[in-house]
């Protein structure tokens, strides 16, 4: 073997070592060991400090509020929602004591009123709501129904109250063409009220042969109401497939032509 | 050395250093017992990451836009309280009736969404809770030049902050913007589905403190699990599906505007 052929092996050698060394002192000990990561990563996170202490471990002490809440609508509502995080409350409930909310601006944050908020879900306007009254002078947290069920259906419907009053619809009551069982207020999923099912319904006012004007607005200034003939408007489309009820578009058109 | 020798030493010693560290990457892997080995009961205890893999479930129609999730997990996570950094944060998204589809997340939603749209100009409105992803094919781990990002076992995306260099490359490559860059340590964070957590059987704080029960989190195999509910009975859809990442948080009821 020529001379140099030996050198360069050695120096080869020479330099695998180095390589090696500096790897070793570089690259983390448990790198690569379950992936292309440091498995000692995964101690750091996994020994994070917890600070919610999960529902379960209240029921060991308030066991009696727990049973009037998850009898309530905040049945699905978790203490740490309203009592923050209270882990270290149960480590030690005497030097770490969870707050509660008591002011008027906390509630509003799930029940103010929001129109993006889903329908149905209790929303009341903050402003016109008992103003100046802390919630919990009426409502308990912990079983939150009403003291007395609401009268009107704008407490919970309030999209829908808002939209309606706009519209040439105000005048009506939702009873006209919603039938609600008492039931509902207490209940509302149990017992769901009635919708209107066929175009007669819609025909008692806006057919040709309607009676003039309908008996509900006689009281207000009775406006035009926009007849039909039923036989030929349309006929094989239910009336709310085109007319939103709540707000018909016919007054938009109205709205749209005198601009 | 002369010129001749130097060129000679340029032909030979980087092919050597390749081949050496081809030689000792073979070794390495004849041997496969890495000094400094963690196993994995010493990471996780009793845990055993192999019979798990999460995901997440949110339904949109039954988030209220409380931002109780987004407050919350600042909360666990020591998340900066500055309102420009999220590891989960809620965005309402407003379609008006002019087809302009307008999104805002003030302040990520902590502080609820006090000021609306009139009604009249909403064509559909909704809340969208968003947190990173959890790809199964995460475009953030590719890029990571360390390896200090990576998928754990159970299917979870985690960041090294010890191993991070704060190079932002992951934060670019996210194409659901769930990283930051932490301005204390000024290494990447994100949501680690609050992985402390769950290794403990706890659930993630922003699930935990969900008062209507919008985010669920599961499970993607076993049927026994809240997630394989949710999955069952709701038509999903996922951010971005076009990418390939494979996310896995999935959303009921999304939106075509949801992006």
């Amino acid at each position: 073997m020529p001379q140099q052929i030996k050198y360069l092996f050695g120096l080869a050698v020479v330099l695998v070592f180095i390589f090696l060394i500096v790897r070793h002192y570089l690259v983390s000990p448990s790198f690569g060991q379950y992936g292309h990561y440091r498995a000692a990563s995964l101690q750091t996170v996994v020994s994070q400090e917890i600070k919610y202490g999960g529902e379960i471990a209240c029921t060991e002490c308030h066991e009696d509020i727990l049973t009037l809440k998850n009898k309530s609508y905040h049945r699905g509502v978790a203490c740490e929602v309203c009592h923050s995080a209270a882990y270290a409350h149960t480590q030690d409930p005497y030097e770490h004591k969870p707050p509660a909310p008591r002011t008027r601006a906390y509630c509003p944050l799930c029940h103010g009123y929001n129109p993006t908020r889903p329908t149905g879900f209790p929303q009341i306007d903050p402003v016109r709501h008992n103003p100046a009254k802390p919630c919990i002078s009426c409502h308990n947290p912990h079983d939150p129904t009403p003291p007395v069920t609401p009268k009107e259906c704008e407490p919970c419907h309030t999209e829908i109250a808002r939209t309606k009053i706009l519209s040439p619809h105000a005048p009506l009551p939702c009873t006209q063409c919603h039938e609600a069982k008492e039931e509902h207020k207490l209940n509302p999923r149990v017992a769901l009220p009635s919708k209107p099912r066929n175009r007669e319904f819609c025909g008692q006012c806006h057919s040709q042969e309607a009676e003039s004007p309908p008996k509900i607005l006689q009281a207000e200034s009775p406006p035009e109401i926009p007849r039909v003939d039923m036989k030929s408007h349309y006929s094989g489309f239910l009336c709310w497939e085109c007319h939103y009820p709540h707000y018909p578009e016919a007054r938009l058109k109205k709205e749209e032509e005198t601009e | 050395m002369n010129r001749r020798d130097l060129l000679k030493n340029l032909l030979i010693i980087p092919p050597g250093i390749f081949l050496g560290g081809l030689f000792l990457k073979t070794l390495s892997l004849l041997k496969k017992t890495p000094l400094g080995k963690i196993s994995l009961e010493s990471i996780y205890g009793k845990y055993n990451p192999h019979a798990h893999y999460y995901a997440m479930g949110i339904d949109i129609d039954k988030c209220i836009g409380c931002g109780r999730c987004v407050e919350a997990c600042k909360i666990e996570n020591n998340v900066p309280r500055e309102p420009f950094f999220f590891r989960t944060w809620v965005e309402r998204y407003v379609i008006t009736v002019d087809g302009e589809t307008k999104v805002d997340s003030p302040e990520g939603g902590i502080h609820g969404f006090p000021e609306t749209l009139s009604e009249k100009e909403i064509l559909r409105t909704f809340f969208v809770p968003k947190l990173c992803n959890h790809c199964d094919n995460p475009p953030c781990v590719q890029v990571c030049p360390v390896g200090a990002t990576y998928k754990t076992i159970d299917g979870v995306v985690l960041v090294d902050k010890d191993y991070c260099i704060g190079c932002r490359y992951c934060i670019q490559a996210c194409p659901y913007g769930a990283r930051y860059l932490h301005p204390e340590t000024h290494t990447a964070d994100k949501c680690t589905f609050c992985y402390h957590r769950i290794v403990k059987g706890l659930q993630p704080a922003c699930v935990e403190v969900c008062p209507t029960g919008a985010r669920i989190f599961g499970e993607v195999k076993p049927r026994n699990n809240p997630l394989a509910r949710f999955v069952r009975f709701n038509k999903l859809g996922v951010l971005k599906p076009y990418l390939n990442t494979g996310p896995k948080v999935y959303y009921a009821n999304l939106d075509k505007e949801v992006t």
